[in-house]
């Protein structure tokens, strides 16, 4: 390595070294090029065949229509509502005790309440099928009315999603200034006062972006939903995989496309809330 | 005498591992005082405020607040609020929205509200910023937001912890002139903590200097700096000169020392001296001389010039005895001639002083 530097060059400008440009070039085209031809391919005119025939936006209407593609989108938006509700709920709980609380055997429970994240989710799928089944709540579940035949899936996704809001939610609380909890009881406040109108509007950032990323989590997960699933029940993801199989409609661009919109807005809504505040304490 | 509003009785705090931040305090607080806890770091004082306000709580003893014990009592049901080091000004809430908390939280009726929240704001000269957040103001004007909801819940006694530790030399002294006409205006108790003497002496009508969990000594700011009963007291409060001395003979409240590097000198004191004492003169009561002082009866020393730190308004002259120890003395910058005196460092100077303005300390 040499220490020279070429006229008009910072020390820290990588960006103008063309190796790494290229490294980025390629990365970025291995991510996101197939992406954007399936939803380049989402306006294409011919219905099946890698050939561009022209544009039309006729695959969404077809995509809205098909009967399997709705139902499998409804069942997939209900079971991410239910599922981002109740890991909200309980992951800020896990969030404010492991914050607040010292008790014993607390690493190791911080670490098994991160578990669900670094566990291959096969082994998840896998081992819930095994408990649903041993359990006879599969059967008991799936012979239920809709929305509740959902219940297995929403209670695996609820597993799975619940430490992603734990732990967004925990960093946030990182930076709570305790005074704010002592002022606030100082000046009357009970402590289920002091709870909702202190501490709950402190965590209101790390709180939403967590369920947004519940939201998305449980929006397109497919291991997990395939393997606790009933017979009937279809996911959206889990419909595109089977509609794939049988040859690629442009339909299923389309209704990718509309999955990938969600998960993205969803996804710039939670970095968003995320981001540091301008001004600290 | 008027019932003490604050009555600390045989207080002690305790924590597991062995520490004890507060170490049997006994201390009455008067109505309408502004009363200090002085002391350095880690001597216990902003505990004892703690848990004057509910927010810590004894291991020992109790704490009457108007005649009544407070050892059930929470926080929030204490007619005690406080001012926050690091203001804890609510960061989600404009300033009013923190003003009117107090009030909100414990059911204060809406329109009684938004009347004490003008009238406290009023107070402390933020009116025109009511509507902002907290992270579009200085640090002066967070403290006045936390003053002013402490305030508005017109609390029996307010508790301030370091209030002004955090602003600027400039802003620190107008609220200190702020902090004690708010207590004059509104007449309840302000217990105030700080490690700063100068602050402690300028606002309080009387101090608790505290060291290690216990309470020195209490008595009014004068008091304090010119008749400290401790060498820690003496030393702590403002600058001091401080001699060992032998007692060499001791009859009612005449006393003859040998002090190490000035020689026998006779004093007066109202203790009983032990075979050891302490002499302490503070530095603005010593006077230089080229020549040696003829007037009778002064303590004198023959001195080398050390050391010369201007001030402006005063300066800090340094300069040994014989026997190698430094005496600081200040000297008031009353000419325009530039020169103290003609004192230069490394010549030679008399030090003398009034016996009646040196202190014997005991302890």
């Amino acid at each position: 390595m040499s220490g020279q530097l070429k006229p008009g060059q910072g020390p820290l400008e990588y960006g103008r070294r063309r190796w790494l440009q290229s490294l980025f070039a390629v990365t970025l085209m291995v991510l996101y090029l197939p992406i954007a031809v399936l939803v380049a391919f989402s306006f294409n005119e011919q219905n099946r065949g890698g050939v561009w025939k022209g544009f039309t936006f006729e695959n969404y209407p077809k995509a809205w229509a098909n009967q399997s593609i709705y139902d499998a989108m409804v069942n997939s938006l209900t079971i991410a509502v239910i599922t981002t509700l109740f890991a909200t709920v309980i992951g800020t709980m896990v969030a404010v005790m492991m914050w607040r609380f010292r008790f014993p055997l607390k690493p190791a429970y911080e670490a098994a309440m991160g578990l669900p994240i670094v566990i291959p989710e096969i082994c998840m799928g896998v081992a819930l099928l095994l408990f649903f089944n041993g359990t006879g709540l599969m059967g008991f579940f799936s012979n239920l009315v809709w929305p509740f035949n959902l219940a297995t899936i929403i209670i695996a996704h609820i597993a799975f999603c619940f430490p992603f809001v734990a732990i967004v939610v925990r960093s946030r609380l990182v930076g709570f200034n305790k005074q704010l909890e002592e002022a606030s009881r100082d000046l009357g406040a009970n402590e289920w006062q002091t709870f909702w109108q202190v501490l709950v509007p402190y965590m209101k950032p790390g709180i939403i972006s967590g369920a947004l990323l519940a939201f998305t989590l449980s929006l397109d997960d497919f291991v997990i939903t395939f393997f606790t699933s009933g017979p009937e029940t279809v996911t959206f993801p889990v419909k595109i995989y089977s509609m794939v199989k049988t040859g690629v409609k442009y339909e299923v661009n389309a209704a990718s496309t509309i999955l990938i919109v969600i998960t993205i807005l969803a996804t710039v809504l939670a970095m968003k809330l995320q981001a540091p505040e301008k001004s600290g304490h | 005498m008027p019932d003490p509003i604050v009555s600390v009785r045989n207080v002690s705090r305790r924590y597991p591992g062995g520490v004890t931040a507060v170490d049997n305090v006994s201390v009455d607080i008067m109505p309408n005082e502004f009363f200090a806890l002085l002391g350095p770091s880690g001597c216990g004082k902003t505990t004892l405020l703690r848990m004057i306000s509910g927010l810590d709580a004894p291991s020992e003893g109790h704490i009457y607040i108007g005649g009544e014990d407070m050892a059930l009592t929470p926080p929030n049901k204490r007619p005690t609020n406080m001012v926050f080091q690091s203001y804890a000004v609510f960061p989600h809430m404009t300033v009013s929205e923190n003003v009117a908390y107090g009030l909100k939280v414990t059911g204060v009726p809406a329109d009684e509200t938004k009347r004490r929240v003008a009238e406290a704001l009023e107070q402390v000269k933020l009116t025109h910023l009511a509507d902002r957040k907290p992270d579009q103001m200085s640090g002066g004007q967070r403290q006045r937001v936390a003053l002013a909801r402490a305030l508005v819940k017109r609390p029996k006694v307010l508790l301030l912890d370091e209030p002004l530790s955090a602003l600027d030399a400039k802003l620190r002294d107008d609220m200190r002139l702020e902090l004690t006409r708010l207590q004059q205006e509104v007449g309840i108790t302000f217990i105030i903590v700080t490690h700063d003497q100068d602050e402690a002496l300028s606002m309080a009508t009387r101090i608790a200097v505290m060291e290690k969990g216990s309470i020195r000594q209490l008595a009014t700011p004068e008091e304090l700096y010119e008749h400290p009963t401790s060498r820690f007291v003496a030393d702590f409060i403002g600058k001091v000169n401080l001699f060992d001395a032998d007692v060499v003979s001791q009859k009612g409240k005449a006393v003859i020392c040998n002090a190490k590097g000035l020689g026998k000198m006779n004093l007066t004191t109202d203790r009983t001296c032990g075979k050891q004492v302490t002499i302490a003169v503070r530095p603005e009561k010593l006077k230089l001389s080229k020549t040696a002082p003829k007037a009778e009866g002064l303590i004198k020393a023959e001195a080398k010039v050390r050391d010369v730190a201007y001030y402006g308004d005063w300066s800090e002259v340094v300069v040994e005895l014989a026997n190698g120890q430094m005496v600081s003395v200040n000297v008031q910058n009353d000419k325009r001639d530039g020169s103290i005196l003609g004192i230069n460092r490394g010549e030679k100077t008399f030090v003398s002083w009034n016996p009646a303005d040196s202190l014997v300390l005991t302890e």
